[in-house]
């Protein structure tokens, strides 16, 4: 008994070896089955290029992170089920960490939502690992016209010809000020709106925000008496501003120098090199060490918005997509300022969210359907009325802008921003950036600590990065 | 089997061998769920391991066989050995403060009350998902809008950026964490403590032993195989931590809480490098190997001085 007890116990453990052996060679190539299922819209397109394929009977999956835009998007969900009555639609929502693993969880796992609300800081990558499909033979064939999307936010979806996704909304990034605290200090909001920036010595910005800035004893920054030890309201409240992207936390300074992330959509080599860069990163580590600029290590971990919103500070950068959250949570009267004016004129990141589909959809047929619609001028004016979110077109602007109005929310600091001339610069979308991001995240912390100097670290991370594309 | 022993003639020898065949049959049946359970989830995938260690894999796109250069180039990542060294750090920090704090909420236990509802209250902590453990210290010790900084600016003693500065992430990280299990550990310890006799302290006491001396010559020699248990576990335990890490720091600032098991979740899971990834996961795994050797040779775990 004992005998067997010991050849069980073996059998167990070679069998276990065998099956591990197997796996690790099976499981990796399973994914490559699926690859195949890419191609297949690709290849179908162009015999069924004339009739409007039919759908058919159909249930998808839809994900989005953002909780602000669940109603809107729902209201085009049911829109679209209304007029496709065979197809059904869930819509689930995950806060922005767990959908990014529950994203590529499913994907392993092969039960990844049909159609997803994608970034372009991620879309590349799961291009690059056939994930998504390539929606340009839908487009012809239904002859989408992608002209009526704002400049340059279809570009961002599209690579070789190829299109991962329909764009349908945008950002900007301008500045929220506490009405309370500019009063207080005798600052007008013009005196805002017009503020220039430079690198070196901050411009009439600096001032502004030293001018906010207020010691326990009453005395503002700009008085020789200030105690930085014991500040009790700062002239400014950073926005991520060790971020890797700097979309609210810095690029928006740095991009008025003529600096840009990039030299082009698709870039293989990055410009953190660059003194521009290390200046303005300097600049607001200097600020935060001087107890003008709310320090990084004091930011709540809930965020700048959250301390802004607890009254810690005047002016604070946030993206449009959050003129919400400070219509909800604001205990004082705020409103939203024009960025700085900087060497280079005034300067927006311009990003934008798009639907992309999974390739192991089963559906890709309904799929489609689902992102043509969700991008469709229809959809954007249901999305503009909710006014949570700027939409791609313009007609879902303009509504997006009177149900802001109809709040009492004068929003054109972010629509002034993106469609005056130059007034944008696109999120860099290239590869590697989950690589990048875990490169630069911490040189940018140790920065703004005040443990390293940027022209010091800036240079030779940018190496690091640019090695990535070898 | 029954069969056959009652067909033979019943020997001494034979029936015993036969009663303990029908014992091992019996334990056999008894581990054998966990038995299942290990072999799935712990025999299968360490195997599985090795061989993913062995090559570049993105999890999407089929693997590639790249033999040690997962090893080679673990050796000169410097990320790696800050995380090594960060993880030693927070196990440092952690185990002597919880076994101390938990030997003497024990000792404190078995000498000073009875109530099952302090019991219960010390124990609560570690009955809360550490998800919800992390969330509530991170408010707590929020710089902005936490009650503990505010508490320390009504006592005019400023603010302290717990979880923000690279200096004070990892105590932090630590007390939390020390918060949480403490409760666990010391009942451990309280169960040890319940199984000393009381005649072994009377004893002593006859022998005009002081609560001092009966604590180091009675309580903790007696309490040994007890504590080798505690510390065994508990020390693997702090070597794999991470969702406290996760929930709070995210492994920053400035790398200064990337624990081992974060680096790896980074690696495998945000930046797609899971052959990497279950290389560090093959290290992490032979140094908990060598600790628990160390552990067990140390503290004669296998003798009792009972």
């Amino acid at each position: 008994m004992y005998r067997r007890f010991l050849l069980m116990i073996s059998l167990l453990i070679v069998f276990s070896l065998m099956l591990g052996a197997c796996g690790g060679a099976a499981t990796p190539a399973a994914p490559a089955a699926q690859a195949p299922a890419a191609e297949t819209p690709a290849a179908e397109a162009p015999v069924a290029a004339a009739p409007a394929a039919d759908a058919g009977a159909a249930s998808l999956q839809y994900w989005l992170w953002d909780s602000a835009q669940l109603p809107a998007y729902q209201a085009c969900v049911d829109a679209f089920t209304a007029q496709n009555p065979n197809i059904s639609v869930k819509i689930t929502q995950f806060g922005w960490g767990d959908y990014w693993s529950g994203i590529q969880n499913g994907m392993i796992a092969g039960n990844a939502p049909d159609v997803f609300t994608n970034h372009l800081a991620q879309y590349p990558e799961f291009a690059s690992k056939n994930q998504l499909v390539d929606i340009q033979p839908y487009i012809v064939r239904d002859n989408v016209d992608m002209g009526v999307y704002l400049k340059g936010l279809a570009d961002l979806w599209g690579r070789d010809g190829k299109q991962y996704g329909l764009p349908k909304d945008w950002d900007t990034v301008a500045i929220v000020y506490n009405q309370d605290m500019l009063d207080a200090a005798g600052v007008t909001v013009d005196e805002v709106n017009n503020a220039t920036w430079n690198p070196e010595d901050g411009g009439t910005f600096g001032e502004l925000i030293a001018k906010l800035t207020l010691d326990a004893n009453g005395k503002n920054a700009l008085d020789p008496a200030f105690d930085k030890t014991k500040v009790v309201q700062y002239g400014f409240v950073p926005d991520g501003p060790a971020d890797t992207w700097g979309q609210t936390g810095w690029s928006w300074l740095a991009a008025t120098t003529g600096w840009r992330h990039v030299n082009e959509i698709w870039a293989t080599a990055y410009n953190y090199d660059d003194p521009r860069l290390s200046a303005t990163m300097q600049w607001m580590a200097d600020m935060m060490a001087s107890g003008k600029m709310m320090p990084l290590e004091l930011v709540s971990s809930l965020g700048g918005s959250a301390a802004f919103t607890a009254g810690k500070g005047a002016l604070h950068p946030q993206g449009s997509w959050m003129i919400g959250f400070f219509a909800q949570n604001s205990p004082f009267p705020f409103g939203f300022a024009r960025l700085p004016q900087g060497p280079e004129g005034r300067r927006s990141m311009f990003n934008g969210l798009a639907d992309s589909i999974w390739v192991g959809t089963k559906y890709p047929e309904a799929s489609w359907q689902l992102v043509k619609f969700l991008a469709s001028p229809e959809c954007a004016n249901i999305v503009g009325d909710a006014g949570v979110v700027f939409p791609a077109q313009q007609s879902g602007v303009d509504r997006a802008i009177a149900a802001y109005k109809a709040k009492n929310l004068d929003v054109s600091a972010f629509t002034d921003q993106a469609t005056e001339p130059d007034g944008t610069f696109l999120f860099p979308v290239t590869d590697n950036a989950p690589e990048i991001n875990a490169l630069v995240g911490p040189v940018m912390q140790s920065i703004l600590l005040g443990q390293a100097k940027a022209a010091d670290v800036l240079p030779p991370t940018n190496e690091q990065i640019n090695a990535l594309f070898k | 089997m029954t069969v056959q022993s009652t067909a033979t003639p019943p020997l001494g020898a034979a029936k015993k061998r036969n009663f303990r065949s029908q014992e091992a049959t019996v334990g056999l049946l008894f581990i054998l769920p966990s038995l299942i359970g290990f072999v799935i989830f712990y025999a299968i995938p360490a195997v599985r391991g090795i061989f993913i260690s062995l090559s570049d894999w993105d999890l999407l796109t089929p693997a590639e066989f790249v033999g040690l250069a997962n090893y080679s180039k673990l050796l000169k990542d410097p990320t790696f050995w800050n995380s090594l060294k960060v993880t030693f750090y927070y196990v440092l920090l952690n185990i002597p403060v919880q076994t101390i704090l938990a030997l003497v909420i024990a000792v404190m236990m078995s000498r000073l009350t009875k109530s099952i509802i302090i019991r219960a209250i010390i124990i609560l902590p570690w009955l809360m998902p550490s998800v919800v453990v992390g969330l509530l210290w991170l408010w707590l010790m929020d710089p902005t809008i936490g009650i503990i900084n505010e508490a320390l600016r009504a006592l005019g003693l400023g603010t302290v950026p717990f979880l923000n500065l690279p200096k004070t992430a990892m105590p932090s990280i630590a007390l939390i964490n020390i918060w949480q299990y403490v409760g666990y550990t010391a009942l451990l310890v309280f169960a040890g403590l319940q199984a000393i006799p009381g005649s072994v302290y009377e004893a002593a006491q006859i022998d005009g032993a002081s609560e001092g001396q009966m604590f180091w010559k009675v309580t903790i020699p007696l309490l040994r195989p007890v504590l080798v248990f505690v510390l065994v576990t508990s020390v693997i335990g702090s070597f794999q931590i991470f969702d406290t890490v996760a929930i709070t720091t995210k492994g920053g600032p400035i790398n200064a809480t990337k624990v081992l098991n974060f680096y790896i979740y980074e690696q495998a899971f945000t930046r797609f490098n899971m052959g990497y990834a279950t290389a560090i996961s093959m290290v992490l795994f032979l140094i908990l190997i060598f600790v628990s050797i160390i552990q067990m040779r140390l503290m004669r775990a296998g003798e009792s001085d009972m």
